[in-house]
């Protein structure tokens, strides 16, 4: 815990960047980082009360049997096996209920689940916006981001290995023609000997304000406010990357290639953890994700190219806030 | 032993007329004593299931790796780096065999081989099951099954140790020979595969005698309840079974010889194994569940001192959770990578079921509604089931939502979920069935004041383990982790109590059954000479005979009038 809040409070003074880590106590969702989450969080929360209430429902008329039938409270039970009406009642209000889920669930789901087409994306704001829709586009941007509509995807590929994860940034090649492509690995592995390995495989010396079980040697790097579309393969058994802040869970399965997208706005430090079960170090395979600034993204994949990739690390050790994005471009 | 009409026999044997202890326990064919056999021998699997699950919250009590390290230091002198590889394989071991055995030699022996064998024939007036030596058969492969699953557990598993660490699930690739080469996936293939053919065994004979074993008299839609569940549980376990046995054989000649249905880099896909696994895996769920449903209704309407409200509507809403069953499996596979729409589906399919839950849950409610309820032990744990059953339920209505599902896919909201509906689901339904039937099967009292103690620490301790459990998952925490970072800490820990207090209930469990042993107090006999303890609500047939009944009851079969019946 001691260990846990020195990594927050280091942290908060380096840079004003968020950590998206799970809270002792708490009895929510992480906060989320992407408007996938967002809905999700929001359809959530509504479901909640439903069940809250057909919980409370349950459990009141069970009190109120239990109370008002007794034996001490009803002496001649009563010999009545039927109603219809009220057969009917818990048949078709349970169904009705279960339509209005669903009328919030699916489009939820298509949203995570399609990735969304770019190009339609700027054209049908641009056009809103010119045609004086203003309320349309606000509705519309809501969900969808036209000004990173326009810049394209960023692509990464994510593999699964036995007990590690390779990231691979086909957009980012260098003069030989190879894509940027390294392992992430966890710095804990539950052994004594984690700090010594890390200090001299790293040359780094935070070890002990990293967030245990969760960090990595070298993190995903994604730049932010930009669609991000992934994709997961597997090297060995079935792993699964998961990132809860981004609602993010796709399996990395051997002999296919998944799909999903993200958006994150809020540069940040987020972390994830494998999520389906791969052997032994399991529990040690964690995934962090840096989101920065594009202009810090770009010096970084332009080391990452160079194949410095300490120097690289050592790029986003702290993440720029947004506004210094053109300060950052200038020195670049 | 009070005589009663119905059971009298007009052989030349003499009346009760028991075999010698070796033929009646090894060879048996009497269903009654079947029965028990099956509820001993899930006992004493229960046990080693409810220890490994202790290993577990444990293990998870504290962040880092505590007990599984230090149990490999201790009990097999293995030290640095070789003992924490151990120690994380243990783990992962303990998990998998707590599933497997909570699951096949637990929860489906005791409520279908036991308390489906003791009151199938009894309640539809049958003298026995339909073929007694089938019956014999199907458990010793149980028992079979269970040997080797434990043998499984301490032969060469994978690369770090004994046994197979895969989960309860199986997935390959990390249980093709590549994840775990070694014998123990073997062994485990041949035990399911063994609890599988005497599951279909069971399966045929149940759905056999209740088709064509009831009393004069008695239609269909007068069985009771518990026999139509076990005829819904009998006619799920016949269907889904050999679709596992299908999965199991292509992942054995996977391992053994040179096929490749779930290697993907000679074509194969584990993707398929999922399918084929939860096409079993969802069913399997029900076949769990059912049986209780069958027993809290009897409960309910016994002590309300009313008939089961909705009769009809209950028998089909178990029929209709049976057919529904079988087409939602993939709701446990939407982080695969499925096509959208046929997420979509799954989504719409699956929340369908929670109208005949709901169904059954009101049901239950109205049949109190009126009543004259007396609080004793059985309807306790009636009642809890029917409050924590809700709980279970309609978090997974959360869970069908697939947008949700993959925030929550394989982390401890999931593991709440399901133990809602089975450790504190279908347990309950056990040790209600087991109150409410015991005097009647051993022939003996428990004690009130122990089974009622027993009730209320299960309820207390098993809430405060599983509860919190659900803040973890929605925090993140995944499934099958032994170590977590500090931020989960105050919830598992919580969680680990909530299992200490379930420790002392079981305890209690224990001693409730060796104090009915040593004080043998007899079991009631009414006014009519009926071994019946709990008055007018109790009226299906086994409250007919005596308690114990007699070896061979129902010579001349009861008539059941054209009036009553359930």
């Amino acid at each position: 815990m001691r260990h846990l809040l020195a990594a927050l409070s280091a942290m908060l003074f380096a840079a004003p960047a968020l950590a998206a880590l799970p809270e002792d106590g708490a009895i929510n969702f992480q906060p989320a980082a992407t408007r996938i989450a967002e809905r999700v969080h929001e359809f959530h929360n509504v479901l909640l009360w439903i069940i809250a209430l057909i919980t409370v429902l349950v459990t009141v008329l069970l009190i109120w049997v239990m109370v008002r039938y007794s034996r001490a409270a009803n002496k001649t039970p009563r010999k009545f096996s039927h109603n219809t009406t009220v057969e009917v009642i818990w048949t078709v209000v349970p169904a009705l209920i279960l339509v209005g889920i669903a009328s919030l669930s699916f489009p939820n789901l298509f949203y995570q689940n399609v990735t969304p087409n770019l190009g339609e994306i700027a054209a049908t704001s641009k056009s809103l916006l010119a045609n004086g829709k203003t309320a349309q586009h606000l509705a519309y941007t809501k969900n969808y981001f036209p000004d990173a509509a326009e810049k394209g995807f960023v692509n990464v590929k994510i593999q699964g290995n036995q007990w590690n994860w390779t990231y691979t940034y086909p957009d980012l090649v260098d003069e030989t023609g190879a894509a940027v492509e390294f392992v992430s690995n966890g710095i804990h592995k539950g052994r004594p000997t984690d700090k010594e390995n890390y200090e001299s495989l790293t040359g780094r010396t935070d070890f002990d304000t990293q967030p245990t079980n969760l960090a990595v040697d070298y993190p995903m790097v994604i730049p932010a406010g930009r669609y991000i579309r992934y994709y997961t393969a597997a090297a060995d058994v079935i792993h699964s990357f998961t990132i809860p802040a981004f609602a993010v869970k796709t399996d990395a399965v051997p002999g296919r290639l998944n799909e999903g997208w993200f958006l994150v706005e809020e540069p940040g430090i987020y972390y994830g953890q494998c999520s389906e079960l791969c052997g032994i170090d399991h529990a040690y395979m964690p995934i962090e994700v840096r989101v920065v600034p594009q202009a810090q993204y770009d010096r970084w994949a332009e080391l990452m190219k160079a194949g410095d990739f300490d120097g690289a690390a050592a790029s986003i050790t702290t993440i720029a806030a947004l506004e210094s994005e053109t300060q950052l471009a200038s020195t670049n | 032993m009070p005589m009663d009409e119905i059971a009298l026999d007009h052989g030349h044997d003499a009346h009760d007329h028991k075999p010698g202890f070796v033929t009646r326990w090894f060879f048996s064919t009497n269903h009654k004593d079947i029965g028990t056999l099956y509820l001993v021998f899930a006992l004493i699997a229960g046990i080693v299931g409810y220890s490994l699950s202790g290993l577990i919250r444990w293990e998870l009590a504290e962040p880092g790796i505590g007990p599984m390290l230090w149990i490999q230091t201790n009990f097999f002198g293995l030290t640095g780096d070789e003992a924490i590889t151990h120690a994380k394989h243990f783990y992962n071991v303990v998990i998998s065999y707590h599933g497997l055995i909570m699951i096949f030699f637990m929860v489906m022996p005791a409520l279908i081989g036991g308390f489906g064998n003791w009151f199938v024939p009894l309640m539809i007036g049958a003298p026995d099951m339909a073929f007694p030596r089938m019956n014999n058969i199907s458990f010793w492969l149980t028992v079979g099954a269970f040997i080797l699953a434990s043998i499984s557990m301490v032969v060469p598993g994978g690369p770090g140790g004994n046994g197979f660490g895969g989960g309860w699930t199986l997935y390959p690739p990390l249980s093709s020979a590549s994840g775990h080469p070694g014998p123990a996936m073997d062994l485990l293939i041949l035990s399911l595969h063994t609890a599988g053919i005497a599951s279909i065994l069971g399966a045929i004979n149940f759905i056999v005698t209740i088709l064509n074993m009831r009393a004069p008299g008695m239609t269909m839609h007068k069985m009771p309840l518990f026999a139509w569940s076990i005829l819904v549980t009998a006619v799920l376990l016949l269907l889904a079974l050999p679709v596992l046995a299908g999965a199991l054989t292509m992942l054995l000649t996977d391992r053994n010889f040179g096929s490749q249905f779930f290697i993907a880099n000679g074509g194969g896909d584990p993707v398929m194994f999922q399918h084929l696994f939860w096409f079993f895996g969802h069913p399997e769920v029900y076949i769990m569940i059912l049986p209780a449903f069958g027993i809290v209704s009897h409960i309910v309407s016994t002590f309300s001192k009313k008939p089961i409200f909705g009769y009809l509507g209950m028998a089909y809403a178990m029929v209709s959770i049976g057919v529904i069953g079988f087409v939602v499996w993939a709701h446990h596979m939407y982080t695969v990578g499925m096509n959208v729409d046929l997420k979509a589906y799954f989504v719409a399919a699956t929340m369908v079921i929670a109208v005949p839950t709901g169904i059954k849950i009101f049901s239950w409610i109205a049949t109190m509604w009126g009543g004259s309820i007396e609080f004793k032990v059985p309807m306790l744990w009636a009642i809890g089931f029917i409050f924590l059953f809700t709980v279970g339920g309609v978090t997974g209505v959360v869970l069908a939502n697939a947008g949700i599902d993959h925030s929550l896919h394989d982390t401890y909201y999931v593991v709440a979920h399901f133990h809602y509906v089975l450790s504190l689901g279908a347990v309950f339904g056990l040790f209600a069935g087991w109150y409410y039937w015991f005097e009647k099967m051993f022939g003996v009292k428990y004690n009130g004041f122990l089974a009622g103690l027993h009730f209320w620490l299960m309820f207390v301790g098993s809430n405060v383990l599983f509860f919190p459990q659900h803040f973890l998952g929605l925090q993140g925490m995944p499934r099958r982790y032994i170590d977590y970072n500090e931020g989960f800490s105050t919830w598992h820990y919580v969680s680990s109590i909530g299992y200490a207090i379930t420790l002392v209930a079981t305890l209690i469990f224990f001693l409730s059954i060796i104090e009915a042993a040593v004080r043998r107090r007899k079991a009631t006999v009414d006014a009519q000479g009926h071994g019946n303890p709990w008055g007018e609500g109790a009226t299906t047939l086994e409250w007919t005979l005596p308690s114990p009944p007699p070896f061979h009851q129902y010579n001349e079969l009861p008539v059941v009038n054209t009036k009553g019946g359930h």
